[in-house]
């Protein structure tokens, strides 16, 4: 067990508020780390995440590409000894990240899940296509992977229209911000 | 409401079961290989799906990582559309566990229930059952409805993948999971699974697209591994994974990657895979035929 005192309760004080996750419980076993399919994009393995919210280094820890690169599989947290929601983790730290305007690491990530928020805004449902148009536009690059998704729009595996649903009320409801 | 289903006056066996249905945007709007043979497989074991009337996308990865308010808010919709007294039904393994950790974070949160009847104006149905599509297996005897089993999939051998489904997060690790399900399927079938160690492994969901790179490794490391352990095909449980595990491989000669759902509709005597296999990008006919699993 790890106590933490002083002045390192803040920010792991914070994502456990909106995670419920005591991170005094995090002893480094490293079976996250082992177990995670996408270690090698990561700048810090994911508990050395929880390291660095143990320590209370807020900046390291919103600005490190892992919690953007986390897909949140539940791989790891589903053999954590301790039981510890890592993905959840990564969710609190990606939140805060957005709502103190760090520099984000992974700007293509972020430009993707924009895309597809953006889809569910308008239908309510994704629309592959469009997510796809609008990231490459937005990131100005039309070329690279050309082949791939020219070969989803032959095999059709690409619908050219959205899907939509019909209570538009209850989608701008969701996405209402107070 | 749509019901997809047409009464099967041939099928004997045990009453028909009746669920509704959240397909999710993989299986609606880009899987329909898989949203079709998973309704003709249903409907040839006396299942009616009933879809869920105007669902919405439960949110994916992309409102957990960027809006805290949508993701919960877009599976509250979808859990306040369903009808009372039926299970709902979710063939998306990601789907599925957004679902179910909303509706179990509700159950057990007040001031969350309040806010859903608020947000809703709908009392929350404390009984509602949320089930992936595998509990079927649990509820039905297969044997009931074919004769013969053994003899249908000829021994072809089928890397099982489930992808990120067999994970759970800590809130549902006590509820119900499906460890083997296509294994001891398939084997019913008559088919042979086969064990490669990379049948958990995930597909990379997302980083597909923004992270290529990263994808098509992971992807050629299943799909090499499932070659190297003797596996004719991949069959996957989650229309996404099928994506990814299909445009991101880079090897050369891969083998094909087929839906459970295809392989199930084939062994109860589906001919409509016309429809399925022109949208598979490593084309599942010729091995199908070899092995005499399709004729013509």
């Amino acid at each position: 067990m790890i106590n933490l005192d002083g002045d390192h309760y803040g920010l792991a004080d914070e994502i456990k508020a909106s995670s419920g996750i005591n991170f005094n419980s995090c002893f480094h076993c490293k079976t996250c780390a082992n177990g995670c399919p996408f270690l090698e994009g990561m700048d810090y393995a994911p508990n050395a995440v929880i390291r660095l919210i143990q320590f209370g280094m807020e900046e390291e820890a919103l600005k490190c590409s892992t919690i953007w690169v986390c897909v949140g599989c539940n791989t790891c947290s589903s053999c954590c000894p301790m039981a510890i929601d890592i993905p959840a983790v990564m969710d609190g730290l990606r939140h805060k990240a957005l709502k103190t305007g760090v520099k984000i690491p992974e700007p293509d990530i972020l430009n993707f899940h924009t895309q597809v928020l953006n889809t569910v805004k308008k239908y309510g449902r994704t629309h592959k296509l469009e997510i796809m148009m609008r990231y490459k536009f937005k990131k100005m690059d039309f070329f690279s992977d050309m082949g791939v998704g020219l070969k989803m729009l032959k095999k059709r595996k690409l619908d050219l229209t959205p899907s939509k649903i019909q209570d538009k009320k209850a989608i701008e409801k969701i996405f209402r911000k107070e | 409401m749509k019901k997809f289903s047409e009464k099967n006056e041939k099928n004997k066996g045990p009453e028909r079961l009746k669920f509704s249905f959240f397909p999710g945007c993989s299986l609606k709007a880009s899987g329909h290989e898989n949203t079709m043979s998973l309704l003709k497989f249903c409907d040839s074991v006396n299942i009616d799906l009933i879809e869920l009337e105007d669902w919405n996308c439960c949110g994916s990865s992309s409102a957990h990582s960027i809006d805290h308010d949508a993701a919960e808010k877009l599976p509250m919709r979808n859990i306040s559309l369903a009808p009372k007294g039926i299970p709902l039904m979710i063939a998306c393994p990601s789907c599925l566990i957004r679902m179910k950790s909303m509706y179990l974070k509700i159950k057990k949160d007040n001031a969350l229930k309040q806010e859903y009847e608020d947000l809703w104006e709908k009392p929350f149905d404390e009984d509602l059952e949320i089930v992936h599509f595998f509990e079927i297996f649990n509820r039905i005897n297969l044997e009931d409805y074919i004769d013969q089993p053994k003899d249908k999939l000829k021994h072809l051998k089928v890397a099982p993948y489930y992808g990120c489904m067999l994970s759970m997060p800590p809130d549902l690790r006590f509820e119900k999971n499906y460890y083997g399900i296509m294994e001891q399927t398939l084997k019913k079938f008559g088919a042979d699974p086969i064990f490669f160690g990379y049948g958990t492994r995930c597909c990379g969901t997302y980083l597909s697209v923004a992270k290529p790179q990263i994808a098509q490794k992971v992807v050629n490391e299943i799909i090499s591994r499932a070659m190297e352990a003797g596996a004719e095909c991949l069959v996957t449980a989650c229309s996404m994974c099928h994506l990814n595990l299909e445009i991101r491989c880079s090897l050369e000669n891969p083998i094909p990657i087929l839906h459970f759902s295809e392989l199930l509709s084939m062994a109860l005597g589906a001919r409509d895979q016309k429809k399925w296999f022109p949208r598979h990008i490593v084309d599942p006919v010729p091995l199908l035929k070899k092995r005499g699993l399709i004729i013509s």
